[in-house]
């Protein structure tokens, strides 16, 4: 008997292939919208290979952001990543930059691990395969190009390559607080250096010699409360006025149109557009380096890339219940009008983020210097705050030939590896090797370094003590 | 002077200028492999023979008004001769120039840069004889390149004085005019 053929079935078959085709259709077209909808982002999300690392996550649905298009080369990639990367790394003096690779005096290794790509060493969604600062090759790849380094340093005889990038030893790309010479120099000192303190804020006292900021607008000259020029623009209650007549906007002759109005409306105010609500690229005006540095951290990483702003609730760390869909922007840890660093500097931070380190930051040894500095009886600058750590003040050189304090606000740079964070933060105040053996003792790190460390690195005691031989060899 | 300026601009130039033709132009007027690795060794070697004698062995040695070190951005200090080489050959590979060069010694601070090919050992070897040029061709990685070993010599107190006090230095009896290592330029075919 010959089979029945059932057309209701071959119709359904039709109707499901051709719909999840136009599904596939629809979210490889969704890729290409720069303002993602709710819609794009779902339909992006449904074509994620595969969790991404915590680097990432965040950005993930930006799928152009790394993929440049839905089928690109190798190359494209490569771009995509170093538009985010390569500064960093210049500034971190990669220890292995591209060119090292594309020598051809390195074909041979070239050939064993091609690391003109970061993608060679750094594949997203492997969750599987991701170790810490997103890593998925083998953690003892230096073996492949130095595995003869027992024969030029005789002290690594017998230590695995696995430990290679422990902390206090060797990075990959970054070994500007590891290098011997550096290791040598700062061996020595204790828990705590002479005078521990980071450097005072100073934009204010340079002002004047920055060519962007806009002082023949805003003179810095302080704004009584009955100064400010919003008139009946805004909708403003006395609360507003007080708070920011007792800010240092008012005191640096920041008034309400220098936020709420754009740049290039602000010699006419009478005919200005005014902003309600202004977002990050009004602060943009005064605090540039500020703005980028939070575009590129964990709070501003999303908005960078045309995204909808980040939220607690979507963060991967424990947050608190109460701001979990507080949309982040400047406001949201600087307060509207007050704009009061301190706040920012714990009481933002640890009205969202839940986890044990922060939790642990009240009893923590850092804390009490908060306490003390209120008191008088140490600096400002010896507190030691969240942002002290998290959002460290930098040597920063403006294109004006200025050498001024930068708050940096790309938080998350200075953390994976810890060790990144001895020489832009902890050096400050402790000496290196105490900075080292702390970074490398994760429990401690997560308790908030409540005691001393218990692990001991002994790379500056292998560092000095080539010295020492090598110096006893010259005499 | 002026004259002798321009006439090294000129110079300059038309090394530059080679150098992007590359190969191809090689054979069309004239230049060989060889003219081309000479006029681009020749640029090389002037520039950072007057960075050592001008800023780094005036300032440093003569004057002593700054320091030149290894680690000049934690120092405050100058660039060293052999880094400030090595960093234009960074740019060089950065900007996706066909050739490539580097530093190279039998007796390297850094052992990265010791000779890994047996065409760098050869030519070391040679040079280190003769003083004078080595020339031959080699495959790497499946290209086929033109490599130009050239004696690289002291030519200042500062070359001899950082090489023969660095702990990571296998001598500490170099002596003015001597060879101390090579730069191996590469062209491919």
């Amino acid at each position: 008997m010959r089979p029945k053929t059932n057309l209701r079935w071959w119709g359904l078959w039709l109707a499901m292939s051709l719909a999840l085709a136009a599904t596939v259709y629809a979210a490889i077209d969704s890729i290409d919208n720069p303002r993602p909808g709710a819609v794009d982002l779902l339909l992006r999300s449904w074509l994620l290979p595969g969790e991404t690392s915590h680097g990432h996550y965040q950005i993930e649905l930006a799928c152009n952001g790394c993929h440049s298009g839905a089928f690109p080369s190798r190359d494209d990639v490569q771009a995509k990543c170093e538009s985010c990367h390569a500064k960093d790394l210049k500034a971190a003096d990669d220890s292995h930059p591209r060119a090292k690779f594309t020598d051809p005096r390195n074909a041979e290794r070239a050939a064993l691990l091609d690391a003109t790509y970061c993608v060679t060493c750094h594949v997203e969604h492997k969750p599987d395969i991701t170790l810490r600062a997103g890593l998925t090759l083998p953690r003892d790849y230096c073996v492949i190009c130095h595995k003869d380094i027992a024969e030029e340093r005789p002290s690594h005889d017998g230590m695995a390559f696995t430990t290679c990038t422990d902390a206090g030893c060797h990075n990959y790309h970054d070994n500007t607080a590891l290098y011997e010479d550096f290791l040598v120099k700062h061996a020595g000192v204790g828990r705590l250096q002479a005078d521990p303190q980071v450097r005072a804020r100073d934009l204010r006292a340079v002002i004047e010699e920055l060519g962007d900021y806009p002082f023949e607008t805003y003179p810095p000259a302080p704004l009584a409360a009955d100064a400010a020029d919003a008139g009946s623009a805004l909708p403003a209650d006395a609360a507003i006025h007080a708070e920011w007549a007792a800010s240092s906007h008012a005191a640096a002759g920041v008034n309400c149109s220098a936020c709420h109005v754009p740049v290039v409306q602000q010699g006419a105010l009478a005919t200005a557009q005014w902003i309600a609500r202004p977002d990050h690229r009004a602060c943009t005006q005064c605090h540039g380096p500020e703005v980028e540095g939070f575009l590129a951290g964990l709070h501003g990483m999303r908005l960078k890339s045309g995204l909808p702003a980040m939220t607690p609730a979507e963060a991967r760390r424990p947050m608190k219940a109460d701001r979990r869909h507080d949309a982040l922007g400047c406001t949201s840890c600087h307060g509207s009008h007050r704009f009061d660093a301190r706040q920012a500097a714990v009481d933002a931070c640890v009205s969202c983020h839940a986890d044990a380190h922060t939790r642990a930051y009240f009893d923590s040894p850092h804390a009490r210097t908060v306490a003390a500095a209120a008191r008088g009886e140490i600096a400002p600058e010896a507190a030691v705050t969240c942002a002290t750590c998290h959002l460290p003040r930098l040597a920063h050189d403006t294109p004006d030939y200025v050498r001024r304090t930068l708050v940096s606000h790309a938080q998350g740079a200075n953390l994976n590896p810890p060790i990144k964070m001895a020489r832009q933060v902890c050096l400050d105040c402790h000496g290196l090797g105490f900075a080292i053996d702390a970074l490398a003792d994760a429990p401690l790190r997560a308790a908030n370094f409540p005691a001393a460390p218990r692990v001991h690195v002994p790379s500056i005691d292998m560092a000095v003590a080539r010295e020492h031989a090598a110096r006893a060899e010259d005499e | 002077m002026e004259k002798r300026i321009k006439h090294a601009l000129r110079l300059s130039a038309a090394a530059l200028g080679v150098a992007c033709l590359s190969g191809a132009a090689s054979a069309a007027d004239g230049w060989s492999y060889k003219d081309i690795a000479d006029a681009l060794h020749s640029v090389m070697e002037s520039d950072r023979t007057v960075y050592t004698r001008l800023i780094v062995n005036r300032l440093q040695n003569q004057e002593k008004v700054i320091k030149a070190s290894e680690h000049w951005k934690d120092d405050k200090a100058l660039v060293l001769p052999a880094q400030m080489f090595r960093y234009g050959a960074e740019m060089v590979a950065e900007k996706g120039a066909k050739f490539s060069y580097s530093l190279i010694s039998e007796w390297p601070v850094n052992k990265q840069n010791a000779a890994k090919t047996e065409v760098e050992s050869a030519g070391l070897k040679a040079i280190a004889e003769t003083k004078a040029p080595y020339y031959t061709e080699e495959t790497l990685g499946g290209q086929k390149y033109f490599t130009a070993v050239y004696p690289d010599k002291a030519v200042a107190k500062a070359c001899i004085s950082c090489h023969n006090a660095h702990k990571d230095s296998p001598r500490d009896d170099f002596k003015m005019g001597e060879v101390m290592g090579g730069v191996v330029l590469r062209l491919p075919m």
